[in-house]
């Protein structure tokens, strides 16, 4: 193990090389870009053996990478936003032909209007396709769930793909001391893929075939019932992780911080580093980070929320058409069938890169405080 | 797997041209070979699930995305040493000429290690014969009807093959599957070069072209002996015409009895000859000239 300061992207493309991925293909957007360069200097001078494929759009990155995956390989693409937006059809391909890929997506608002900067609303519009998505507080968090989610895609259980958020710039270029596992530690840890239903002329498969609607809709179901089973998967994962490496996150699946207090705010990603110290500031609030945010873990939130009097959902998104962001409507979903309800508010803030402060947060909950069902714009 | 690697008992048309080419296919292929193809008539009809017509590794994933999946395929198996499979990527038209042609272009210019086959039936036929980049001009389609206003489609042909050609690579060629002998002779070929390589192959469509399911070949031999399409080569740069009729037949003995066509007038017909013969002449002055 090696402690270094590193920017985060690098530390993704780090955590990228100890994997020992066969092949990537990257297509560069801001605020990922940094991976991409950073994998290609490494392809370039002979520290990963892989095949870097320059795509000409991120259609084609995402496409690769599910030809390559559905080959044997293991794979690795990065990207972003609108970047995401375009590899939408093939997400749904990727997830529904249960292949496992690992993606780092460097969250960034959405056009229109256009904007670089950091919100989750790429990766919140893509909350039903199927992929599993962790979202990482800082950058150790980032290089380790990476590891990780290697080995949760490649499980036989699981043969999923998986989506390791980290936000855009606030993760992405800010230089933070890292902990490098040793390469060794990494092979152990993860061991060599070997997918079964490979492309393989020796044993050819159809792979993606047409389905009419009751095969189709037998298939979708099983999907639907199989992504809630991942859940103790991830969990176990992130559990041999900690033993090996010393580092939890939470459970894995939640991470609960102060969570004794009347008032809870359940947030995900790096706002949390900002939210602990709010928690710090008052004696009244506590934090329920949610790491594993699809398949949504109602049952470890609904316990960790039991008793609280009053719920707020801070995120960095909107779910348009309905009354609230989409972190609120996975709350209100889990809290459903809770006999004794907490109120449950929804700040939606951090928005197109605006800054959500402590002061912000001070004055929402105060405001929030009685309140139920109430939906507060920080910072706008 | 006894016979054909290409199943019989698919789902296409009885006298389907892209069917004869998917056979052919795998007949110059043989098994060690991967299939990336995109969505349209040739995946539909050999895959409805849990059936397949593949004997051979297949994979589809989306409409405009087979050239990207096969230049991943194509990595991985380089990755892992199996430098003796061979990647094919297969599109139609629609997914060729028109959806996917970024992601074409884009594995062309890489020098991926596969061979695109775009099977040309000159309609989205799959979603029920609407125009694409490759429809011929004044062809009638379900979305450039012929109309007492417009007849038929307004523009011509996209080349996809010299498209393919200006990337700079290895090995492109037509093919059409009247002279299957010919274009199972090119894939064999084109599987033997390293890098990119490009087959566009004319393939009739029954109910597309409005033709009788029994004249699928001597449609597709009729547009070769009319100079409508042009057996080439371009290796390496250098283009070589295979096949040059004494003269050529008038376009009029291709187009009548094709009800996509049965609405021209013989203005109409005078148009599509000169602009035959003019393309057809460029072709036969370029013969065995370095073009690119």
């Amino acid at each position: 193990m090696v402690r270094k300061i590193m920017e985060g992207s690098h530390a993704v493309a780090e955590a990228v090389r100890l994997c020992k991925p066969e092949v990537l293909a990257m297509y560069p957007i801001t605020p990922s870009t940094h991976i991409p360069e950073r994998l290609s200097e490494m392809v370039n001078n002979g520290d990963l053996n892989a095949k870097l494929i320059r795509v000409e759009a991120e259609f084609s990155a995402i496409s690769a990478i599910v030809g390559a995956s559905a080959a044997g390989s293991r794979v690795f693409s990065a990207t972003s936003s609108q970047g995401l937006a375009l590899m939408n059809e093939v997400l749904y391909a990727a997830s529904g032909m249960r292949l496992p890929l690992v993606m780092v997506v460097a969250n960034r608002a959405l056009s229109a209007p256009i904007n670089i900067w950091n919100d989750w609303q790429d990766t919140i519009s893509e909350r039903e396709n199927g992929w599993i998505q962790i979202f990482a507080e800082n950058v150790q968090e980032t290089l380790d769930s990476t590891i990780q989610a290697f080995r949760i895609a490649e499980d036989e259980r699981v043969y999923n793909p998986v989506a390791v958020n980290m936000d855009g710039f606030y993760l992405t270029h800010v230089y933070e001391p890292v902990d490098i596992p040793n390469g060794e530690d990494v092979q152990n840890f993860l061991p060599p893929l070997n997918y079964k239903y490979k492309l393989d002329p020796e044993r050819p498969l159809t792979h993606g075939p047409f389905a009419y609607p009751e095969p189709y809709a037998k298939l979708k179901k099983m999907q639907f019932d199989d992504f809630h089973s991942f859940v103790p998967i991830i969990k176990e994962v992130h559990d041999k992780f900690a033993k090996k490496f010393g580092r939890n996150y939470g459970d894995g699946i939640i991470e609960e911080y102060k969570n004794d207090r009347p008032m809870t705010i359940v947030t995900m990603g790096s706002i949390s580093g900002t939210v602990k110290e709010f928690v710090d500031s008052r004696d009244d609030v506590g934090l329920v980070r949610v790491r594993l945010y699809r398949p949504f873990p109602k049952e470890e939130i609904n316990k960790a929320l039991e008793g609280k009097e009053n719920v707020i959902v801070v995120e960095k998104d909107v779910a348009m058409g309905s009354r609230s962001g989409a972190l609120m409507l996975d709350l209100k979903d889990a809290l459903f069938d809770v006999m004794d309800k907490p109120k449950l508010n929804n700040i939606i803030g951090g928005i197109g890169g605006t800054d959500i402060t402590r002061k912000d947060l001070d004055k929402a909950i105060n405001e929030l405080k009685d309140k139920n069902n109430k939906v507060i714009w920080a910072g706008v | 797997m006894k016979g054909d690697l290409f199943a019989p008992g698919h789902r296409a048309c009885a006298g389907c041209g892209p069917a004869i080419a998917m056979r052919h296919i795998l007949r110059a292929a043989g098994k060690d070979v991967i299939i990336a193809q995109a969505t349209g008539c040739m995946e539909v009809t050999t895959t409805p699930y849990p059936e397949t017509a593949w004997g051979v590794p297949w994979i589809h994933v989306t409409f405009e995305n087979a050239a990207a999946v096969a230049s991943g395929i194509s990595a991985a198996l380089k990755m892992q040493g199996k430098e003796k499979t061979k990647v094919i990527a297969i599109g139609g038209d629609g997914a060729s000429a028109d959806i996917g042609f970024g992601a074409i272009s884009g594995m062309l210019e890489r020098g991926n290690d596969v061979l695109y086959i775009a099977y040309d039936n000159e309609a989205y036929a799959n979603t029920g014969v609407q125009r694409s980049g490759a429809t011929p001009m004044y062809a009638s389609t379900t979305t450039t009807p012929a109309g007492t206003k417009i007849p038929g489609k307004e523009q011509r042909k996209k080349d996809l093959a010299m498209i393919a050609a200006a990337h700079h690579i290895p090995y492109v060629a037509t093919a059409n599957v009247a002279f299957i002998e010919d274009f199972e002779k090119k894939i064999k070929k084109a599987l033997e070069i390293e890098g990119a390589k490009f087959i566009h192959v004319l393939t009739p469509c029954v109910p597309g072209w409005g033709i009788d399911s029994s004249k699928t070949i001597e449609y597709s031999r009729l547009a070769v002996e009319t100079g409508m399409w042009v057996l080439y080569e371009i290796e390496n740069g250098k283009i070589k015409i295979n096949y040059k009729p004494s003269k050529l037949k008038p376009v009029g003995d291709y187009l009548k009895g094709q009800a996509r066509f049965k609405h021209l007038t013989p203005d109409l017909i005078t148009d599509i000859q000169k602009k035959t013969e003019k393309h057809y002449n460029k072709l036969i002055a370029i013969d065995g000239l370095q073009i690119f």
